[in-house]
């Protein structure tokens, strides 16, 4: 059940997007949702998705997969585009005694659809081709200059990288816990929600408990190796840009322009009007 | 009165490239009354069997059947069934919670909707078979040793009365002292009140000591399903999947291949001892 959570997760595989440099996807990944919000057309639109799109194919990731991770951001999806749907004032396609839809509500709602759907997918592109250790050894050396300014830019990506490592072992461990207090009759399913709050009890405390025993474990693991932050510290594997780097980099600039194009001279255009809507 | 498994198959991760097999095909019955080991290598699937015998987790395939009906069945009482079947988790003292060593124990029963006298009784019972004192009631579970922690634990599946009890590994952990008496008394009370036990161990040791049947599994299938001594026999092929036979298997057989005749089918102490004595006895006498 907890499982499924497909948010964050990393998916093993081999492909040029798995290999690439942690900096580059992070890069990457903020670019093409800024752009997402530069975009205001249909052609715009068309574009995101083609490299969306081409993207998900080099990642070699099922697509079921990556649409799994919707699941858990549909509730939000639903409520954003209601309030867009309803809530928009404009010329009115369709009404029923009080709940009108306007021309300007849809186009708003399905753009904002897109939009939430296409940044959750492609970050969670980020996230399934990083290892979580990739991820902030890559945070790390692109926010190194914060260092400048007395920021502990290592703290901070250590605490993330142990936060990321502890998930999944926190999971299995609620699992184990969850199963041994069903096991002794607990009932987490029935009841009204005080009640069912009050069950959480038995799986909380020693949640709680087994992670402070294991914060504490890995403090003295830690110190035993004689760590002591970041200063004078280096890495067994050293971020390294690639050829292949430095080509993806001019491929999300490349987009980034187009978009940017794009939605400077298509309102332009009279001819290219049909794009607009 | 048993638990059949019928062609069990159990995979983790199901439609991933992550998905791995950790059960193929196991049949298995487990008779009301006796006293089963189950052995294998760490990862071999001793874990996810015996958490279909509660039905904590349900096979990707295959029927569980408690007293010959399917527990899958869509009116068949789960928590009933779980009642009757108590299992106790590996390192079970993680699970301890209630602020008293006492009310922790008292979790099961009350969750079996009994009345608080019957509650107190049976907790009390269940602490007296692992030997916790009454001074130890009051204070919280956490400020007690690991040894006690584990005795606690223990006692709070005790304290629901099942007619089968499953341990996964319940001496892992504790002193040599500490192993014995829990063991003991759990085999006290498998006579005694006639419950089913299914001791899961890496202990040759304790499983030649306790058990009369063996259940083997290695990579998710069951390899041998025997007599203790039976299975014991097979001593070499044990040693291939990373398993082993009680120390006095090997003595026995040593001494066999030097040419004393004896029995190498005996497993425990006791009756190696008095056999070794014996034969070499016999044989002094003869020379």
């Amino acid at each position: 059940m907890i499982r499924d959570i497909t948010i964050g997760q990393y998916y093993p595989s081999e492909s040029v997007m798995h290999r690439l440099d942690p900096r580059v996807k992070l890069f990457g990944t903020l670019l093409f949702v800024v752009s997402l919000f530069i975009v205001n057309s249909f052609l715009g639109y068309i574009i995101a998705t083609i490299f969306l799109g081409a993207i998900i194919y080099v990642s070699k990731i099922p697509l079921s997969f990556i649409m799994k991770g919707l699941k858990a951001i549909i509730l939000l999806l639903l409520l954003s585009v209601a309030f867009n749907l309803f809530l928009t004032k404009g010329e009115i396609v369709f009404q029923i005694w009080i709940i009108k839809i306007t021309k300007e509500g849809i186009r708003l709602a399905v753009f904002l659809a897109v939009r939430l759907i296409y940044v959750i997918v492609g970050s969670s592109l980020m996230t399934l081709t990083t290892t979580p250790n990739d991820l902030t050894s890559g945070l790390e050396k692109s926010l190194h200059i914060l260092n400048k300014v007395k920021f502990p830019i290592h703290e901070m990506a250590m605490m993330m990288s142990i936060a990321l490592r502890f998930i999944p072992i926190l999971v299995d461990e609620t699992d184990k816990i969850m199963k041994a207090q069903i096991a002794r009759g607990a009932d987490f399913e029935s009841g009204n929600i005080l009640k069912r709050a009050k069950s959480l009890i038995p799986i909380l405390i020693p949640l709680f408990i087994s992670s402070f025993r294991r914060a504490t474990d890995l403090a003295t693991a830690m110190e035993a190796r004689c760590y002591h932050g970041g200063e004078g510290r280096t890495k067994m594997k050293p971020l390294k840009y690639a050829k292949r780097d430095g080509v993806a980099y001019a491929v999300i600039i490349l987009f980034l322009v187009v978009v940017l194009a794009e939605s400077i001279i298509v309102p332009r255009i009279p001819a290219l009007s049909i794009f607009v809507v | 009165m048993s638990i059949k498994l019928e062609n069990i198959n159990y995979a983790y991760s199901v439609d991933t490239i992550m998905e791995s097999a950790a059960l193929v095909d196991i049949n298995l019955e487990i008779e009301a009354g006796s006293f089963i080991g189950l052995i294998g290598h760490t990862g071999s699937g001793k874990s996810t069997l015996i958490q279909h015998l509660n039905g904590l987790i349900k096979p990707t395939s295959g029927n569980i059947y408690y007293n010959g009906k399917n527990i899958y069945d869509k009116d068949f009482n789960m928590r009933n069934l779980r009642t009757h079947v108590g299992l106790v988790f590996q390192y079970p003292e993680y699970q301890l919670f209630e602020e008293t060593v006492f009310e922790d124990v008292c979790f099961g029963p009350k969750n079996l909707g009994l009345g608080a006298d019957e509650v107190r009784a049976r907790a009390e019972y269940a602490l007296d078979i692992v030997g916790i004192d009454k001074e130890l009631y009051n204070k919280s579970p956490f400020e007690i040793s690991g040894g006690q922690k584990r005795r606690v634990a223990i006692a709070g599946v005790l304290a629901m009365q099942p007619e089968y009890l499953i341990l996964d590994e319940p001496t892992a952990g504790l002193d040599p002292g500490g192993k014995g008496e829990i063991l003991n008394q759990i085999a006290i009370l498998q006579k005694e009140k006639n419950i089913t036990v299914i001791l899961v161990s890496h202990s040759m040791e304790d499983v030649a000591k306790y058990v009369e049947r063996i259940i083997v599994m290695n990579q998710g299938r069951i390899l041998y399903d025997d007599e203790t001594r039976k299975v014991f026999a097979h001593y070499k092929e044990l040693e291939s999947i990373g398993l082993a036979a009680p120390q006095v298997t090997y003595i026995l057989n040593k001494l066999k291949e030097s040419g004393i005749a004896v029995d190498t089918s005996l497993i425990t102490i006791e009756d190696a001892c008095r056999e070794i004595y014996d034969k070499m006895a016999g044989a002094e006498r003869k020379s």
